[in-house]
C-alpha cells in the first residue's frame, strides 16, 4: 500500500501535523495514490486517533526506539529539517519531503537541509507552501544520497600516523 | 616582604609562559609524531550522544586493527551511546577473543541547551575528571566529533603533552551536520587538533588548516 510518512524526531512541531492532517492536503495527497498515512509526532500536542481522510488510512505514534521500518515502508518520507531524520531517510534510499520550522529560524540543523536541497537530494518548503510543493513535485528529479567513504578517512590516518597496511 | 610576593608572583608567571611555550610546541609538533611506526595506535574515542555517537562509531568502524586498544568515553546519562558501542566492538571482535576496548563514564560538560555561563562551570567540573582518566590512559590519539565532552578531554591530551609526558594527537572530525559554521567544540578544537577534518568545501574555504578529503561517515 502505497504509504506517505510524516516524521519529526524528538521535537514538536504541531503546525506541521495540522498542516498534513488538513482537508486540501489529504486530498491532494489521496490523488497522487498515497492509500495510507503514518505521523510520528514527538513531543507534540496533536496526535490524530486512527483515521480516515479523504480515503488515507491514518495511523499516528510519538515515539519509537528505531523508525527505521516506517521509512523502509514508506513511499514518500515527509519530515523536519533535523539531521538525523534526513540522513536516515537518504541513506534508505526514500525520496524526501523536508517540511522547515520558520519558527526555528536560526536553528544550525538547517545548514544541512538546504545543502542536500541544493544538491537536489531532497525537496524543500514550509507548512504554508507544502500544498504547492506536493502538487508539482517530481520525485524522478531527485538524485540519491550516496553514502560517506569512511575508508578514506582510514587510509589518510594510516599514513599520518605512519601506520603500514598489510 | 614584598621582594618575596613579586618573587612569587614572578615565578607563578615564568612558570605560566613556559608551559604556554610548551603547549604552543606540541601543538604544532603533531605531523611530526608517527604513534603508528610501533605498530598499533591506542584510541581514546569521545562518543557524544545521538547522532554524534552513531557517527563517531561509523569512523571506528573503518579503522583497522591496528587501532588498539580502544577506549571509549561517554557521558555518564547517556545509556544509548554504551549499547551502540558494544554492538560495534562485538562485530570488530569476532575474530579475537580477548576484548580489547575499555568504557569510561564522565559528568556531562554540557547539556542541550544550557546556558553559557553554567556551561563553564559544568566543562570545569568534567575536566576535573578528563585529566586523571586521559593521564590513566596514555592514549596514542583521541578521536572525536564535536559533543561538547570532547573539549576537556583534548586539553587534558595537551596538557600530558606540555608536561612532556606524552604527545596524545587529537583527530577532530566535523560533524556532517555542520555546512557552514562550526560546532562551538569545533571552533575551539579547530586551534588545538592536529588533524581536523571537515565534510563540506565550504566549511575547507573558510577554515584553511581543515582536512577535507569528502564525506567520511
Amino acid at each position: 500500500m502505497s504509504t506517505v510518512f510524516v516524521t519529526v524526531g524528538t521535537t514538536s512541531f504541531n503546525v506541521l501535523i495540522e498542516t498534513v492532517m488538513s482537508e486540501e492536503v489529504t486530498q491532494v495527497l489521496s490523488a497522487l495514490g498515497y492509500k495510507k498515512l503514518v505521523l510520528q509526532v514527538g513531543r507534540g500536542s496533536v496526535l490524530p486517533g486512527p483515521d480516515s481522510r479523504s480515503g488515507l488510512l491514518v495511523h499516528a505514534f510519538r515515539f519509537k526506539d528505531s523508525i527505521a521500518e516506517d521509512i523502509r515502508d514508506a513511499d514518500l518520507v515527509i519530515s523536519h529539517a533535523g539531521a538525523g531524520s534526513c540522513l536516515e531517510t537518504l541513506g534508505a534510499k526514500r525520496p524526501l519531503l523536508v517540511v522547515v520550522n520558520d519558527r526555528l529560524m536560526d536553528n544550525h540543523q538547517l545548514e544541512l537541509a538546504k545543502q542536500l536541497h541544493s544538491e537536489s537530494h531532497l525537496l524543500y518548503c514550509t507548512c504554508s507552501t507544502l500544498t504547492q510543493t506536493l502538487r508539482t513535485m517530481d520525485l524522478s528529479a531527485l538524485t540519491p544520497f550516496l553514502p560517506g567513504q569512511p575508508q578514506n578517512f582510514a587510509r589518510f590516518l594510516d599514513q599520518a600516523l605512519g601506520l603500514h597496511r598489510e | 616582604m614584598m621582594a618575596i610576593f613579586w618573587g612569587v608572583i614572578s615565578g607563578i608567571y615564568f612558570v605560566v609562559f613556559i608551559f604556554a611555550i610548551r603547549l604552543l610546541i606540541v601543538v604544532r609538533k603533531g605531523s611530526e609524531c608517527k604513534p603508528g611506526k610501533k605498530g598499533s595506535v591506542s584510541l581514546l574515542v569521545v562518543a557524544g550522544s545521538g547522532g554524534h555517537t552513531t557517527e563517531v562509531l561509523r569512523l571506528v568502524e573503518s579503522l583497522s586493527q591496528a587501532y588498539s586498544p580502544r577506549h571509549y568515553v561517554i557521558a555518564d546519562t547517556d545509556k544509548m551511546s554504551e549499547d551502540k558501542i558494544r554492538t560495534l566492538e562485538t562485530s570488530k571482535n569476532e575474530m579475537d577473543a580477548q576484548p580489547k576496548f575499555t568504557i569510561h563514564q564522565i559528568p556531562r560538560s554540557r547539556e542541550v541547551l544550557q546556558s553559557w555561563s553554567s556551561s563553564i562551570l559544568t566543562t570545569l567540573n568534567a575536566l576535573f575528571y578528563s585529566v586523571p582518566l586521559v593521564f590513566k590512559l596514555r592514549p596514542d590519539m583521541v578521536l572525536c566529533n564535536g559533543p561538547g565532552t570532547c573539549v576537556p578531554l583534548c586539553v587534558a591530551g595537551l596538557v600530558l603533552g606540555a608536561l612532556g609526558v606524552k604527545k596524545v594527537l587529537i583527530v577532530y572530525v566535523e560533524s556532517i551536520c555542520r555546512v557552514e559554521t562550526l560546532s562551538l567544540s569545533g571552533k575551539i578544537l579547530y586551534h588545538l587538533s592536529d588533524y581536523f577534518f571537515v565534510q563540506w568545501s565550504t566549511l575547507k574555504d573558510k577554515y584553511p588548516r581543515s582536512i577535507y578529503i569528502g564525506r567520511i561517515v
